[in-house]
C-alpha cells in the first residue's frame, strides 16, 4: 500500500477546511458537533438526574422516558448523554497521549535517520504485531479496571502508528532545501526539528487522529463491555450494553440505545476522517 | 528474491522476539503473587514455596525470561489457572474453532465486499456509490458485541431462523459422533462425511460469521472501490476507452486484477484483526473458540492463558504479514525494494 503522506506533508491545515466538499464529511462534522455539545451540556440537557429510582423498575420507551429506563430505574437517555462525556474524554486522552509520544519519537527517527530510525522502527514493529484490542486486553487484565486503565491500555497500542507516520513525513521534510539552508546556517538540530520539521509534519497526523477517533471509541467500548474499563455507577456506553445484555430479550432498550450511541459516534468520526483524508490526498481528490 | 526473503524473515524473527519479551513483561506486571494465584488462597507456606520453585519465581528476571523462552520453544506454554490444563492443549482445541469462524467471515467479506466495491466504482458519485460508502462506513463503525446481541435477539430469538448459540447441536454427539482430525468441525465433518454435524455447524455458523464479517466487508469494499477508481484513471484505462471498451468491462477485465493486490494485503491484515474482534462475538454466541477461552480467562484473571492467547494471535499476525509480503514480493518485484 502506498501512503499519501509524502504528497500531503506541506498542506497547511487551514487551507484544507474550505475544501471539504464531501457531503459525508459534512454529515460527520455536524454529528460530531452535536455529540460534543451533548457531552458538554449533559447536566442541562438530561431530562432526569443520573440516579437510581429502584421503585419504578425498568420502564419501556415512552413519552416520559424516550429511551426507557434501566433495571435500576435510571433514565437511559440521561445516561447516554453522560456517557458521551466518558467516551469523548477517553478518545481525546488516548489520541493526545499516543500522538504526543508517537510524534516525538517519529520526528526524531525521521530527522535523525540511520540507526536511530532503525532502532525506533523495530520497536514499533513489535507493538504493531499485536492487534490493538488484543494488547490492550492483555494490559487491561493485569491492571485494575478503570477509565485510566482503558486510556493507558489503548494508548500503548496506538502510538506506533503515529511514530511511523511522523517518521516518514519527517524523513521527506529533512531533505527539503529550507532544512538544508537552516543546517548550513548552523541552526542546532533540535531547533530545526522544532521549528521546521515538527510543524510541517502535523497535518497528516491530525488527519490520522480524526480517522482513528472512531476506532479508539470502539476499542474503549469493547474493553468496558468486557468489564475491564469504567465501573458502576459511571455512565459508559460499552458498560451500559453489557448491563443490558442479560435482559436483552425482554428489556431490549437498556442495551440497544447505548450501542446505537457508540455506532453513531464512531460513524461520525470515520466519516469526517475519510473526508479530511480525501481532501488532503490529491490522488483521491482527482476522482471524486 | 532470495535476499528479500531472508531479510523479511529476519525482520519477522526480530518481531517475534520482541513480542515474546513484551508478553513476558505484561505478565510480570500482574499485581499479586502468581504463586498464590496458582496454589490458591488456602495454600500452606510450603505449597507456596513449591509453586515458586516450580515456576522459578525467586530467580532474577532475565533468568526467568530465558526460562520462559526455553519453555515456549519446547512447547510448554504454562498451565491455565482455570482449566488446570496445559495452555497449549487448550489453544489446540480452541484455535481451530476460531479459524472456522473467521474463515467463514472472511469468505463472506470477500464474496460481498469485492463486488459491491466494483459496483460503487462503476457508479461513482451516483446513488449506488453513496449506498455502498454509507453502508461500508456503518459496517466498520458498528460495535461487534452490540451487533451480535441485536442479531441474536432478532434473527435467533424473535424470528427463530438460526440457533441462538453453540457450534452444533450437541445431541448429535451421541447419534453421529464426530471423528476429530483437524479440530475444525466443518472440515472434519466434511472429510468423514458426517452430514448431520456438517449442516448443523453451518446453520450455527451463519449468525456469528455475519457479525464478524461486518468489519472486513466494509474495509474490503472501501479498498476495492478506492483502488479501482485509481486504476480507471490510469493510462491503460484511457487506451481501453479509446478502443471502445465500456466502463464495466474496463473495470472488471483490466482494472480489477492490479487492484486486487492491495486488497489481498488488506485481507491478511483484517484476518488477525477479525480473530480478536471474534473474541467478543464468540463469547456471546458461545462459540468454543479462542474468544470464549479468553473471556473465561479474563473473568478468572488467568494470566498464563491470557499470555498464551496473546502470543498465539500475535504470531498469527506476524505470519500473515510475512506471507503477504512474500507473496507481493513474488508477484511484484518493486515490492522487494521497499
Amino acid at each position: 500500500m502506498t501512503s499519501p503522506q509524502e504528497t500531503t506533508a506541506e498542506v497547511p491545515l487551514r487551507r484544507l477546511l474550505p475544501r471539504v466538499p464531501d457531503r459525508f464529511a459534512a454529515l460527520g462534522a455536524v454529528l460530531i458537533v452535536l455529540i460534543v455539545l451533548a457531552a458538554i451540556m449533559a447536566p442541562w440537557l438530561a431530562p432526569y438526574p443520573d440516579e437510581p429510582r429502584p421503585l419504578e423498575g425498568s420502564l419501556p420507551p415512552g413519552a416520559a422516558h424516550w429511551f426507557g429506563t434501566d433495571q435500576l430505574g435510571r433514565d437511559v437517555l440521561t445516561r447516554i448523554l453522560y456517557g458521551a462525556r466518558t467516551s469523548l474524554s477517553i478518545a481525546v486522552s488516548v489520541l493526545a497521549v499516543s500522538a504526543l509520544a508517537g510524534v516525538t519519537l517519529g520526528v526524531v527517527a525521521g530527522y535523525a535517520g540511520g540507526w536511530v530510525r532503525d532502532a525506533i522502527m523495530r520497536v514499533t514493529d513489535v507493538f504493531l504485531a499485536f492487534p490493538a484490542l488484543l494488547l490492550s486486553l492483555a494490559l487491561a487484565v493485569v491492571l485494575p479496571p478503570s477509565v485510566t486503565t482503558v486510556i493507558l491500555a489503548i494508548a500503548v497500542t496506538w502510538w506506533p502508528w503515529y511514530t511511523r507516520l511522523a517518521a516518514s513525513v519527517a524523513a521527506s521534510i529533512a531533505t527539503r532545501p529550507y532544512v538544508d539552508a537552516a543546517r548550513c546556517l548552523g541552526v542546532p538540530a533540535p531547533l530545526i526539528v522544532w521549528r521546521h520539521v515538527l510543524p510541517n509534519s502535523l497535518t497528516p497526523v491530525l488527519v490520522q487522529m480524526s480517522l482513528d477517533a472512531g476506532g479508539v471509541i470502539l476499542t474503549a467500548a469493547a474493553l468496558s463491555y468486557l468489564g475491564l474499563g469504567a465501573q458502576e455507577p459511571t455512565a459508559e456506553w460499552g458498560l451500559m450494553v453489557q448491563q443490558g445484555q442479560t435482559l436483552f430479550t425482554t428489556n431490549w432498550w437498556i442495551g440497544t440505545f447505548p450501542g446505537l450511541a457508540i455506532l453513531v459516534t464512531a460513524f461520525a468520526f470515520n466519516m469526517l476522517g475519510e473526508g479530511l483524508r480525501n481532501a488532503l490526498d490529491p490522488r483521491a481528490r482527482k476522482v471524486t | 528474491m532470495l535476499r528479500y526473503l531472508a531479510r523479511r524473515l529476519g525482520q519477522a524473527l526480530l518481531v517475534v522476539a520482541g513480542v515474546v519479551v513484551l508478553t513476558f513483561t505484561v505478565m510480570r506486571l500482574v499485581p499479586g503473587d502468581p504463586a498464590v494465584a496458582f496454589a490458591g488462597p488456602k495454600a500452606t507456606p510450603e505449597e507456596l514455596d513449591a509453586a515458586r520453585e516450580r515456576f522459578g519465581l525467586d530467580d532474577p528476571l532475565p533468568v526467568q525470561l530465558v526460562a520462559y523462552v526455553r519453555d515456549l520453544v519446547t512447547g510448554d506454554w504454562g498451565v491455565s489457572l482455570h482449566t488446570r490444563q496445559p495452555v497449549r492443549d487448550d489453544l489446540y482445541l480452541a484455535f481451530p474453532a476460531s479459524l472456522e469462524l473467521v474463515g467463514a467471515a472472511l469468505l463472506i467479506a470477500v464474496v460481498v465486499g469485492i463486488p459491491i466495491g466494483v459496483l460503487a466504482a462503476r457508479y461513482k458519485t451516483k446513488f449506488p456509490d453513496f449506498g455502498v460508502r454509507f453502508g461500508s462506513m456503518l459496517a466498520v463503525s458498528v460495535p461487534v458485541f452490540w451487533l451480535a446481541l441485536a442479531l441474536q435477539l432478532l434473527l435467533a430469538g424473535r424470528l427463530d431462523w438460526f440457533p441462538v448459540a453453540g457450534e452444533y447441536d450437541s445431541s448429535l454427539d451421541t447419534t453421529s459422533p464426530l471423528t476429530l482430525w483437524t479440530n475444525i468441525t466443518v472440515v472434519d465433518a466434511l472429510i468423514t462425511g458426517n452430514w448431520p454435524i456438517l449442516t448443523s455447524t453451518l446453520h450455527h455458523l451463519v449468525l456469528p460469521a455475519l457479525v464478524v464479517a461486518a468489519y472486513p466487508t466494509g474495509v474490503i469494499a472501501q479498498m476495492t472501490r478506492a483502488t479501482l477508481i485509481e486504476e480507471s484513471g490510469q493510462d491503460h484505462a484511457r487506451l481501453e476507452r479509446a478502443l471502445g471498451f465500456g466502463e464495466t468491462s474496463i473495470l472488471t477485465k483490466f482494472a480489477l486484477r492490479p487492484a486486487l493486490s492491495p486488497v489481498l494485503a488488506l485481507i491478511a491484515l483484517v484476518f488477525a484483526y477479525s480473530i480478536v474482534n471474534g473474541f467478543l462475538v464468540e463469547a456471546i454466541f458461545n462459540w468454543p473458540g479462542l474468544g470464549s477461552y479468553a473471556a473465561e480467562a479474563i473473568r478468572s484473571r488467568d494470566t498464563p492463558a491470557i499470555a498464551g492467547v496473546t502470543l498465539l494471535v500475535a504470531l498469527v499476525y506476524v505470519l500473515a504479514n510475512l506471507v503477504v509480503d512474500v507473496l507481493q514480493g513474488f508477484l511484484d518485484p518493486r515490492a522487494r525494494t521497499r
